[in-house]
């Protein structure tokens, strides 16, 4: 034979797929009944998306009003009501729940697994956030919140907020914890139960450790707003007095308004923990597949998330530094909320050098991860500043602290979210989102949200307090708020490439095929989208990087295969 | 340098030595200009921003507010310098390790000694700033003594807080101050009352007791020191002592309701004698309009007429009350506008 035959061996490239089924259109009962994880998860991404753009807009129409001194723009009802709006939103229909879409989607798939544990009471917890929405938005057509999104007593209390605004709030909150507590509930029962043989909890992925311990977190933490605010609606409705510190003409003076911003806050500080912990597992998967390099201190990484969880059911009181409480009370909450810093330090600082040494891919994905790492670590510092009391009670309720949430829920869970979209939507639809769309979307909304927050710090600094609906021109916050506003639309302008790009991709997109990045993960393991049982033999897991090890296995067999029928051609 | 942070061996790679070298360089070229472009586009914007105070607080009048102006800023330093650090870290790895042709990702895991060390950085740089701030506490948090031109005041012992120990010297002038919708209250100890304008002497230590009779507010002068709740049912406690007369701007910090944004405050500070003389004549003046409106209900009653009372001379006032900015200059308050 010639000796070109034993040269051109042809190494298949190294791909797994687990079959492929014809996939049929599903018709909208089979959406509305389904309990299938993956979609439930899309039903939640669409809808939270569809709250993140309501959201949003309530935002633009906000700094529309503040764009100009003595604005009339929005009357102070109109004024007050978006903005509770907004927060309630944000943070209880998109940030948290988002996470709720993707996990649902991709941690069966991560971990090997066929479904939830639950599917049933999983589809129970879509719907019911879809009912908390609906009780939320439905009092527009009656009279929204106006006690922003703490509602808190004794603003909210019947006496100041005679509309049933409060009561739409607390029904709302009250069903979308109840579909977080259920989310939660499912996703440690999933985690802890349906790992595929030979995942140890040093082989679990990051994003799964992330959804564990935010689930903890959910599930330890949201009763206590239930509680709160059921306390609230007895008040309001049924005569009790636990936030009402006197009822006038009964001589009760026995409620406290502070008890409900102890309560508030055991839950709502760790909320911000279960906005930012999802975002940072996303960024740990994310980082690694698109510098070629296994994530830097992976036990540190997943150790510092449990860290943050643990410390950040500790550091409620931050909130209350303004609030009648005793100093010594002040001075462990401030040190609880700076030791904080460690571990999320170690994320930033491993996550950097996973990058150090790498290969480093500019996919949309990754620069959203780097976006998250670059614009969080302002929200991290701002907090620290926050947390030394002292300095806490000249900046607490201004602009500055609007700012530090905004880098933190933004600039930390937000781009996560972007960087979890762009990095799983090949999975999810089986379809490329543009890469030049992306960039360009990516850029936009880096420097959007940049302009649009930066400046608050100093808004805050020279005495702007947050939820005031207009200023005067005397105060010199004309040319900050000015600034912050047209930021916010070009801001909006970079959300709207995404989406653009989304419903454009979903139709035109490339076609993704299994694993269009060279995961480390199983989700990339099936095809995209992956079929109803997800896997047809669950792989045995060997490390922290499974498909790594399937393609090196697949590279071997074939180079042995090949080898020996090279041999066999020179034999011959 | 510890071996983990050392370039990946490239000397395995077979042939092609150097190519990847003058990619990169080419790439650092193509590089520079714009971080150059950056850096100067960083410094042209922080610089100005820098000097106009942007990112500090408010100057203070009253030395609670200087020493927390100084701790922040020692923060904002100690920040800044994380800031650049992680920044210049991600940006370097970023545009140094950026995938090439050739390039080999190191397969490095971790490296414990380097984690290790970070962490220890991390406890270090917090360490510091809650010792500073514990240094720092006792004079922003326990009022100053009063000066010795100061409004001579005997001790008030009797209403001392258990949180907030009486000044060194007993003299203080303690005001009681009160936040309802939408507009703030202040007693003062001889019994004259005004709204929205507090009147102060200077060089001497003012004690605010904070009470609110509907909702929660926030009493906050950015130059007076920190910010601090008046909660319905609590007593809350603060101070300032202002050296300079002048009229210090503030407003409601904690949202009330809808006339939030409205719940302005000023404190006038005059020399101890104009305040005195403001003190009694408004004490008179109230005496007066109180006299005046029973005088009126008693008529009213002896003829039969209606029982609606006609507003008090503080229902009035509290009508009056309209939003202004940090530019109003509030009757009787004839000094230069505070810095």
């Amino acid at each position: 034979m010639a000796a070109t035959d034993t040269t051109v061996v042809l190494k298949p490239r190294p791909q797994v797929v687990a079959h492929s089924v014809p996939r049929k259109r599903l018709s909208w009962i089979e959406w509305v009944t389904g309990t299938d994880h993956k979609r439930i998860g899309i039903l939640y991404l669409y809808l939270t998306f569809a709250f993140f753009v309501i959201g949003g807009v309530e935002a633009l129409l906000l700094r529309v009003q503040l764009g100009a001194p003595d604005n009339t723009f929005l009357t102070p009802q109109r004024y007050n009501e978006l903005f509770t709006l907004h927060g309630t939103t944000m943070i209880f229909l998109f940030i948290i729940p988002v996470f709720a879409g993707f996990a649902n989607y991709v941690i069966p798939l991560m971990i090997g697994a066929r479904d939830m544990a639950f599917p049933r009471v999983n589809a129970w917890s879509f719907w019911m956030l879809l009912f908390g929405g609906l009780v939320l938005y439905g009092s527009l057509f009656f009279n929204p919140p106006e006690a922003s999104w703490w509602n808190f007593p004794p603003l909210s209390s019947v006496q100041y907020s005679h509309s049933g605004g409060s009561d739409a709030f607390i029904v709302a909150i009250h069903l979308i914890g109840l579909s977080s507590i259920l989310g939660g509930i499912n996703f440690i029962a999933t985690i802890h139960n349906m790992r595929a043989p030979g995942m140890g909890w040093s082989r679990l992925p990051l994003f799964g450790w992330a959804m564990l311990v935010t689930s903890y977190l959910v599930v330890v933490a949201s009763p206590a707003l239930t509680a709160a605010l059921l306390m609230l609606l007895t008040d309001r409705h049924y005569g009790t007095h636990f936030f009402i510190p006197s009822v006038p003409g009964s001589g009760i003076r026995e409620g406290s308004a502070l008890l409900y911003q102890h309560l508030f806050w055991f839950y709502s500080h760790p909320a911000v923990y279960i906005m930012v912990l999802p975002a940072f597992g996303i960024v740990s998967e994310v980082l690694p597949v698109f510098a070629r390099k296994p994530i830097f201190g992976y036990k540190a990484i997943a150790a510092s998330t449990v860290a943050i969880a643990f410390l950040g059911m500790l550091v409620w009181g931050h909130h209350l530094f303004t609030w009648p409480i005793s100093t010594i009370v002040f001075a462990f909450f401030m040190i609880s909320s700076m030791l904080i810093a460690v571990p999320t330090g170690i994320k930033l600082i491993n996550w950097i050098a996973t990058l150090w040494q790498g290969a480093v891919e500019f996919r949309v994905a990754l620069m959203f991860a780097c976006g998250l790492i670059g614009t969080f670590v302002i929200g991290g510092i701002s907090g620290v500043m926050l947390a030394m009391f002292p300095v806490d009670w000249v900046l607490n309720d201004t602009y500055f602290l609007v700012a530090h949430i905004h880098y933190v829920l933004f600039g930390g869970s937000v781009f996560g979210v972007f960087a979890g979209l762009y990095y799983w939507f090949p999975k999810m639809s089986g379809r490329m989102l543009s890469e030049r769309l992306g960039k360009a979307s990516f850029w936009t909304i880096l420097i959007g949200f940049n302009v649009t927050f930066l400046v608050q710090h100093s808004l805050g600094l020279s005495g702007m307090p947050r939820r005031v609906y207009e200023y005067p021109a005397s105060a010199g916050w004309t040319g900050y708020n000015l600034v912050s506003t047209i930021g916010s639309f070009i801001l909006s302008a970079g959300i709207g490439l995404t989406l653009i790009n989304v419903v454009r991709s979903l139709r035109h997109g490339r076609v993704a095929g299994p694993d269009p990045w060279k995961g480390n993960t199983l989700e990339w393991f099936t095809p995209s989208p992956p079929p109803a049982n997800n896997f047809d033999a669950i792989p045995r897991v060997r490390s922290v990087e499974p498909m790594q090890d399937l393609r090196r296995a697949i590279q071997r067999d074939s180079e042995r295969v090949g080898g020996e029928a090279a041999r066999e051609t020179v034999s011959a | 340098m510890p071996s983990a942070l050392r370039r990946p061996d490239r000397t395995q790679r077979p042939s092609r030595c150097a190519r990847p070298r003058l990619l990169r360089s080419a790439l650092a070229a193509r590089l520079a200009a714009p971080v150059a472009l950056g850096v100067l586009v960083a410094c042209a914007v922080l610089v100005p921003v820098a000097s106009a105070r942007a990112l500090l607080p408010q100057p203070g009048a009253s030395p609670n507010q200087s020493h927390t102006d100084s701790l922040y800023t020692v923060a904002l330093i100690m920040g800044f310098v994380v800031f650049l650090a992680v920044e210049i870290g991600l940006i370097v790895a970023l545009a140094r390790f950026r995938a090439r042709k050739d390039q080999v990702a190191a397969q490095i895991r971790g490296n414990t000694r380097l984690e290790t060390a970070w962490t220890a950085g991390a406890v270090v740089l917090v360490t510091v700033l809650t010792v500073l701030v514990f240094i720092q506490l006792s004079v922003i948090k326990n009022p100053a003594r009063s000066g010795p031109a100061g409004l001579a005041l005997a001790g008030d012992a009797e209403f001392a807080a258990l949180n907030q120990p009486a000044p060194p010297g007993g003299n203080a002038l303690r005001i009681h101050v009160n936040g309802q919708q939408f507009v703030w209250r202040y007693d003062y100890p001889n019994g004259a009352s005004s709204f929205e304008t507090m009147y102060v002497p200077v060089n001497t230590t003012v004690l605010l007791d904070l009470e609110a009779s509907d909702v929660a507010h926030q009493w906050w002068i950015p130059k007076l020191g920190g910010a601090i709740d008046a909660i319905p049912g609590y007593t809350n406690h603060t101070w300032f002592k202002i050296s300079k007369p002048g009229v210090y701007y503030g407003q409601c910090a904690l949202l009330c309701g809808q006339g939030h944004a409205n719940m302005v405050a000023h404190v006038c500070a005059v020399p101890v004698d104009q305040y005195q003389t403001w003190v009694d004549t408004q004490k008179a003046a109230i005496t007066q309009a109180n006299k005046d409106v029973s005088d009126e209900r008693a008529l009213q009653t002896r003829q039969g007429g209606s029982a609606a009372a006609p507003p008090t001379a503080h229902e009035l006032q509290l009508q009056l009350a309209e939003p202004v900015g940090p530019s109003y200059i509030p009757p009787g308050c004839n000094v230069t506008t505070a810095p």
